[in-house]
């Protein structure tokens, strides 16, 4: 094609274009709204793309949820099996057990749609949980980003709900004596339990009603909740801007990286396709829940190495590792389930809740931040979030003692005690660990490649040379507890080494330094400020 | 690599873009400064958006490719392998396509924009005030109003959850009762009944109510039989009737519901005479009336008490003298006093 050819189907492209936009501007007045939209910038850095990738989870687990519940069956109508799998026939079987061997033996495309769905539930927890983790220890959800915390906790929340009533679904032997210990949890909690557990199931268990009621909560009632709180999320993102790390060129009032439009458009839905190859080929290759293999649900059977997904693994260990307290006066009683299945959990997401404030005390930082903190310069809350994710792997690695068990072959009485002394020694060593590893990694560079080594030397105005941080150093601290929060060049709360002092990267007050010289082998000191 | 320092406009006011921020740090010498709106990374390098639009192309080749691929093995009957393999070749082409061009051959790196302040004005503040109290004010006057609408929107708040309890029966009788019955024969899970002798020394099985066949009922109900030999037992005082004697071997019976969380206690180390629960580990020890020695459970496993008919079956004596599986608000006081309904 020639150039003339081109330009005139450019131009002729340009006018459809404009008719099309005419045509939607008179009506809805979008132009405006339109331009800035397409204008937007995203920053590049590749920790956001998690929040992405769970974004994109959930809408693969719509279309493949979609698609399934096409064939599912929400009954537990008990049926007599002659498909198709040969191994079951003639088993006595629930509807909704039977519906689920069908999609994964007689529906074509059945059985990949069903692996593709639960890998990415399992990958699609994993991601919100990396997220939460992002969040947490760059200290993004600062002001004014709190209600953004508060919402995602929340999604969290009903997320690994929502999880748990589609692990629920099949009826199969594993996933009924899930049903049959979280009944035991609720039926635990003080004054409404019992109550509660009939309202839900209807009777005693098993009742006839679960699967039809955990069909609706999640094929319906949870993901109403979860799109309406992640739209608040995403509308709250889009108004407050992305935060983003500091570095060259950054600040607190600007923001730098890829245009909505074509860029970032693009590269998110390359990104969106990429989770969808990975989901796929995890989809067919690796198998997961093979439910025909557990068998459907008896009330009276169960297998040892019962494990629920990962997710729920943490609260399964709590279950576990809990000491045998029950309370029991005036003919009531708070059975022991409900310490680790319901106490421990609201406590773990009270206090994560309750975060934001906790931190603006815990630094004295009332401030607006769009920059993030390096882990490292906020040495106390990384080691608080280092510990509580020891804790939850502590108790997640505990699901699996009977496993454990027989792989070393240790009797699981050991393994308990090793996991419930570890619940509470794992948090602290890990805890102590990752703050000293903070501290020393504040005294090290920042950008090694940026900054002169060894120790700096000052020559002060009457000719006297010393170290800096010999006599400076017990000033402020990197992590804004001595220094309260307002870092020496007026940035508040923004910390020493990480204030958007790009080139710099060495965090110190620039009006103490005169002649820094490169000298050998003395620790550079970054902390160090007017005292 | 292309290094225009042109600066770049906003679009969105007209005003340009703040560019002064970025001079404040060298870029790292792989990033290129400056970029305006119309960069890319092949802009000035014909030859090499040539070579990079053949990249894109084969991806998305790939993608067709594949969905060919994927519309046979669909057509030939599926294949879960195939498809899954398939899909992820489509899909990886279309996505790794998209990043490669939008890396290599589409603009909008690297844009620095002022964040603007999303805060409103003061003014704009005392104006929400003022149009709410437009409202509110006059409201607050009416106190008698706001009395009885609390009163009504109260009772109705409550009345109108009242549909909720039809989700669920009243939690009393099934919770304390199983649907074991003086004189019921137990049975095996194939309704077999169960004579005093059957079970060799050290035996154990599962047991029900003979003639009980519902979910509800087998999962309240369920009781394991053992056969614990000469073995010394520990007879609570009274119950001594309760675990049948022949030739010596003792049968005794304990509600299989997990009095932590419910599962069905399976597991029998016949050594230590233990009973484990597969689920948390709690274990049960069968010669002390199966109290808990270890893990979460704090009650021991009911024991159900039995007799022999005069066919040599063994039968129930009574129902469970209390609540089986785990604990709840209104159990009682955790003694083996059943609430009498």
């Amino acid at each position: 094609m020639s150039t003339t050819d081109e330009r005139m189907a450019a131009r002729k492209r340009a006018e459809v274009e404009r008719q099309a936009l005419d045509a939607i501007d008179d009506r809805l007045g979008s132009s405006s709204f339109l331009r800035s939209a397409m204008d937007k910038i995203f920053p590049d850095h590749w920790s956001f793309m998690v929040g992405e990738i769970s974004m994109y989870t959930l809408l693969i687990l719509i279309i493949t949820g979609v698609y399934l519940a096409g064939f599912y069956h929400a009954s537990n109508t008990v049926v007599t099996y002659h498909g198709s799998y040969k191994p079951l026939d003639g088993v006595k079987m629930t509807d909704a057990y039977r519906s689920v061997i069908n999609i994964s033996f007689d529906v074509r495309a059945g059985l990949v749609m069903r692996q593709i769905h639960h890998w990415a539930a399992v990958v699609f927890l994993a991601a919100v949980a990396f997220h939460l983790c992002r969040i947490f220890f760059t200290g993004a959800f600062r002001k004014p980003r709190e209600t953004n915390w508060i919402i995602g906790l929340t999604l969290l929340l009903v997320v690994m709900l929502e999880g748990y009533t589609g692990y629920s679904l099949p009826d199969d032997l594993l996933s009924g004596t899930g049903v049959r210990v979280v009944y035991s949890i609720i039926e635990s909690i003080p004054f409404i339990g019992t109550w509660l557990a009939y309202v839900i199931i209807g009777t005693t268990y098993p009742g006839e009603n679960i699967e039809p009621r955990l069909f609706v909560i999640h094929e319906f009632l949870f993901p109403l909740i979860i799109i309406g709180l992640l739209t608040a999320h995403l509308m709250i993102l889009w108004r407050q801007k992305h935060t983003d790390f500091p570095g060259p060129g950054k600040t607190e009032h600007n923001i730098v990286g890829s245009r909505l439009w074509p860029q970032y458009t693009l590269k998110s839905a390359g990104l969106f396709m990429i989770v969808f190859a990975v989901l796929a080929a995890m989809g067919g290759l690796i198998q997961i829940n093979p439910i025909w293999i557990y068998g459907p649900y008896t009330p009276y059977a169960v297998s040892a190495g019962s494990q629920p997904d990962w997710y729920v693994g943490w609260l399964d260990g709590a279950v576990r590792l809990w000491p045998h307290w029950e309370f029991r006066s005036w003919g009531h009683e708070i059975a022991n389930p409900f310490f680790p299945g319901i106490l421990m959990p609201g406590i773990v997401f009270s206090i994560m809740y309750a975060w934001p404030l906790i931190d603006k005390r815990l630094y004295h930082d009332y401030a607006e931040h769009n920059l993030l903190d390096r882990p490292r310069d906020k040495a106390a809350r990384t080691a608080i979030g280092v510990a509580a994710i020891t804790f939850f792997a502590d108790c997640t690695f505990a699901s699996a003692t009977d496993l454990l068990g027989n792989n070393f072959q240790m009797p699981f009485e050991r393994l308990i005690e090793i996991f419930q002394y570890g619940a509470f020694v794992g948090p602290i060593v890990a805890g102590v660990i990752a703050y000293k590893v903070c501290k020393s990694l504040q005294l090290s560079s920042s950008h090694p490649i940026k900054r002169p080594t060894g120790g700096i030397i000052i020559r002060s105005a009457e000719g006297g040379y010393h170290t800096l941080g010999d006599d400076h150093g017990a000033g402020h601290g990197a992590d804004g507890r001595a220094g309260n929060g307002h870092s020496v060049d007026g940035h508040d709360g923004d910390t020493v080494g990480a204030d958007g002092h790009p080139g710099d990267g060495q965090g110190r007050p620039d009006d103490e330094i005169e002649e820094p010289v490169v000298a050998a082998p003395a620790p550079p000191a970054q902390e160090s400020g007017p005292s | 690599m292309t290094t225009t320092n042109e600066p770049a406009t906003s679009h969105r006011d007209g005003s340009p873009v703040v560019r002064s921020d970025l001079t404040e740090g060298p870029y790292p010498e792989d990033t290129p400064p400056g970029q305006d709106d119309t960069w890319y990374r092949f802009r000035n390098d014909p030859a090499g958006a040539r070579r990079a639009e053949l990249r894109i192309a084969v991806c998305f080749m790939v993608t067709a490719a594949a969905s060919v691929a994927l519309a046979v093995v669909y057509v030939l009957g599926g294949q879960p392998q195939a498809e899954g393999a398939l899909l992820f070749f489509a899909f990886t082409g279309l996505g790794v396509g998209f990043v490669l061009w939008a890396r290599d051959l589409l603009p909008g790196h690297d844009i620095a924009e002022d964040r603007g302040d999303h805060s409103g004005s003061e003014t704009a503040r005392q104006m929400v005030v003022g149009a709410l109290n437009r409202g509110l004010d006059p409201m607050m006057e009416r106190r008698l109003l706001l009395k009885v609408l609390g009163l009504a929107g109260g009772v109705f708040g409550i009345v109108i959850a009242f549909p909720i309890a039809s989700f669920g029966e009243r939690p009393l009788r099934t919770l304390y009762h199983t649907a074991w019955r003086p004189g019921l024969r137990l049975v095996a899970d194939d309704g077999t009944p169960v004579r005093l002798g059957d079970l060799p020394i050290n035996g154990i099985m599962t047991v029900f109510p003979e003639g009980v066949t519902d979910d509800n009922g087998l999962a309240a109900s369920q009781t394991l039989l053992l056969n614990i030999g000469d073995l010394p037992f520990k007879v609570y005082p009274g119950h001594g009737d309760w675990s049948p004697i022949l030739n010596g071997q003792r049968y005794v019976a304990f509600s299989k519901v997990c009095t932590h969380a419910g599962c069905p206690v399976g597991l029998y180390n016949r050594g230590s005479h233990q009973l484990v629960c597969p689920c948390h580990q709690s274990t049960f020890d069968v010669l002390g009336r199966c109290n808990p020695v270890f893990g979460p459970a704090s009650r021991s496993l009911p024991q159900l008490p039995m007799a022999v008919n005069g066919d040599g079956y063994l039968v129930a004596r009574s129902d469970y003298t209390e609540a089986i599986g785990p604990g709840f608000w209104n159990r009682g006081d955790g003694s083996n006093g059943v609430k009498p309904t």
